[in-house]
């Protein structure tokens, strides 16, 4: 096995495999419908082929489902994202936190980090993902770590959606109690890769690809991969990419699971950039395609997109969506004082999407994972002592003990 | 033979049913409680890392009528011995129960029992005073060491779990049958009711199923079905099934010889 994913990736010509799958046939489609995903890359290629997409659609549409149900059940996991920051050194021509976007600039106090806890919690949610932009200086591997000391107690399950770390830097906050890494390459093109990132650490293509084995190596117990949709025009072999590093992670650090997302550039405050145009049909594509070709990964579903596409995809491979999401510091607190990252299409709150689940059969499950689990945390045996969150004045108390 | 005085005794409990039940996947905790009443079971496990202890509204504890049915929580998710011990604690103080199904999974994508570290746990676990039912792989001579080692019962899989792929394993499900000095109870794999019964009638004591109700069209029904399915197999393995021959019996033997120098 390599040793870093980019060693791997040598042995893979982007141009080769765009030719496969344009001229992917019925009968390799058939033939991976017929062996539900089972013969690897080769079938997950035919699956994001132009010809899967103009006839197989529904069928795969039906195999995703049936696959999903049988692993994942009736219940769908629901998470809020906290943003903790959004500064950022990186100049990034998709994103609202962009160093050259002149918008006001925030970074979370303790006290503010609690107050969007206690409203999370009061909410029902368990499972928080805690993201920020890339500021070295600001947010450090040290803020994070006090971040989740600060959490921990309050919710079963915590990830993060920051800048690449080091190994090291990444088995410290594991030991402060990180569950999961979303780590989206953005694109495997790096060539398209150079166009949208212009300045800052983010330019370092290979740092962010070989970012998933460091993780592993840490000990993660779950990363996230995917592309950004929009940045690259040819997005079926970007996802195969995707697929192809998947499938190195899971041989390589099997005790590690993994999640996969498909969100699309939206728009945000002065962006300028022309998206490649993701058609929804083709969102449906590839939550079937790797389904089919995955049975067990987590999928995930944001509120980037409408409520209605969000309640008709929920059937076709989803298990995870995130609900009543702001995506700027301090917005669940305080509303818009501090822009976001990206403007959110569905903006009902987390019962309503829980109303709206069980309406359509689904169980919404709040917590899926327990403290307990992560009992390499000098933190969980001190639970009981810590004193209840709610949102409000009474955090000042929490915050001496 | 009659069934109506044949219950299964695991540790210091007796059970008439000999359907245990898993409580992920349902759409609602409604009809998760409907599906239980069904299946008639008198034992299902909890995923600790599912049960929101400290909310009356959890969507699987609130409806668990703990008068009609023993919990049996389990310790999904953990990867090795030590966190199994730790959630064991845990459970034992949440739900008040030394009764504990011991599942070690290091692989998150097909959920494998690892043998070492369950063996470990085991044998840690029973001193600290659980009735422990360990799930395995279909491992004759793993069962014989968690036997060993104190487990009140084993739980040898019939296929991955989720897979409703039934008794794959059937061959060295038979042995663990045959050897067993402790109930054995089929874990996993089991989607239909034909395959409950096979399991009764090969001489298992219990089965566990989930995913096969869960995911059904209809849970409750699926739940009747599989309980009238698990009482088929166990008055069929009672009653003593015919003998299976390999070979038709010819009709001239070939040892007719002997008779006629007789």
């Amino acid at each position: 096995m390599s040793t870093t994913f980019s060693n791997y990736l040598e042995g893979y010509c982007w141009d080769s495999l765009s030719g496969k799958i344009a001229s992917a046939s019925s009968r390799d489609v058939e033939a991976a419908l017929a062996r539900k995903g089972k013969g690897g890359i080769s079938d997950l290629l035919a699956l994001l082929s132009p010809r899967a997409g103009e006839s197989y659609l529904d069928q795969m549409a039906w195999l995703s489902n049936r696959l999903t149900m049988q692993r994942f059940g009736k219940a769908i996991r629901l998470f809020a994202p906290v943003y903790l920051s959004n500064e950022c050194n990186n100049i990034c021509d998709y994103c609202g936190f962009s160093m050259h976007n002149k918008i006001p600039r925030k970074t979370l106090t303790d006290l503010e980090i609690l107050k969007e806890a206690g409203i999370l919690k009061m909410g029902g949610f368990d499972h928080v993902l805690l993201v920020t932009g890339e500021s070295s200086r600001r947010v450090e591997v040290d803020y994070l770590s006090n971040a989740l000391d600060l959490l921990r107690p309050y919710f079963a399950n915590l990830s993060i959606e920051v800048q690449p770390l080091g190994t090291e830097e990444y088995a410290k906050l594991i030991d402060h109690g990180l569950h999961a890494v979303m780590v989206y390459q953005e694109t495997y093109n790096q060539e398209s890769y150079q166009s949208h990132h212009l300045k800052g650490k983010k330019t370092n293509f290979e740092w962010r690809l070989n970012t998933p084995d460091r993780l592993g190596k840490a000990g993660a117990k779950k990363i996230g991969l995917g592309c950004l949709f929009g940045l690259t025009a040819d997005w079926r072999t970007d996802a195969l990419f995707a697929g192809i590093h998947l499938d190195y992670l899971e041989k390589k650090f099997w005790q590690t699971s993994y999640s996969m997302s498909f969100p699309r550039i939206r728009p945000y405050e002065g962006d300028n950039i022309t998206a490649v145009d993701l058609k929804d049909h083709d969102l449906v594509q590839l939550y079937c395609a790797f389904r089919i070709f995955n049975h067990e990964m987590e999928l995930t579903l944001s509120t980037r997109e409408s409520p209605q596409l969000r309640e008709n995809l929920l059937p076709l491979g989803v298990t995870t969506m995130s609900a009543g999401s702001k995506t700027n510091p301090g917005g669940y607190a305080q509303g818009k004082d501090s822009l976001e990252q990206f403007e959110i299409s569905d903006d009902r709150r987390p019962d309503e999407i829980a109303s709206m689940l069980r309406l359509k059969g689904y169980d919404p499950v709040w917590k899926d994972w327990d403290v307990s689990y992560d009992c390499n945390n000098s933190l969980a045996k001190k639970l009981d002592s810590v004193p209840p969150l709610s949102p409000g004045p009474s955090h000042s108390k929490a915050l001496q003990t | 033979m009659k069934t109506s005085n044949d219950s299964l005794k695991i540790g210091d409990h007796s059970f008439s049913s000999r359907l245990f039940v898993g409580t992920g996947k349902f759409s609602s905790g409604e009809v998760l409680a409907d599906t239980l009443c069904s299946t008639g079971t008198e034992l299902v496990t909890v995923a600790m890392k599912r049960a929101n202890i400290k909310s009356a509204e959890d969507s699987i504890l609130s409806h668990l009528d703990r008068s009609k049915y023993k919990l049996l929580p389990n310790t999904s998710g953990v990867r090795n011995a030590q966190e199994a011990i730790w959630v064991a604690q845990m459970a034992r103080e949440a739900l008040n129960t030394t009764w504990l199904k011991l599942e070690i999974h290091p692989d998150p994508k097909y959920l494998m029992p690892d043998p070492i570290e369950t063996l470990e746990a085991t044998h840690e676990l029973v001193r600290q005073g659980f009735t422990v039912l360990p799930y395995c792989h279909a491992d004759p001579v793993l069962c014989k060491k968690l036997e060993e080692a104190g487990a009140a019962a084993v739980m040898p899989l019939g296929a991955p779990i989720g897979s409703n792929q039934g008794l794959e394993s059937r061959e060295f499900l038979k042995i663990i049958i045959e050897q067993a000095g402790v109930p054995v109870v089929v874990d996993a794999g089991i989607g239909a009711p034909s395959q409950a019964s096979e399991a009764l009638e090969m001489g298992a004591d219990a089965v566990l199923v989930n995913t096969a109700l869960a995911t059904a069209e209809n849970p409750e029904a699926m739940g009747s079905a599989f309980q009238k399915a698990v009482v088929a197999g166990r008055e069929a393995f009672l009653a003593g099934l015919g003998r299976i021959s390999t070979f038709a019996q010819p009709t001239s033997p070939l040892t007719r010889f002997l008779e006629e120098t007789v």
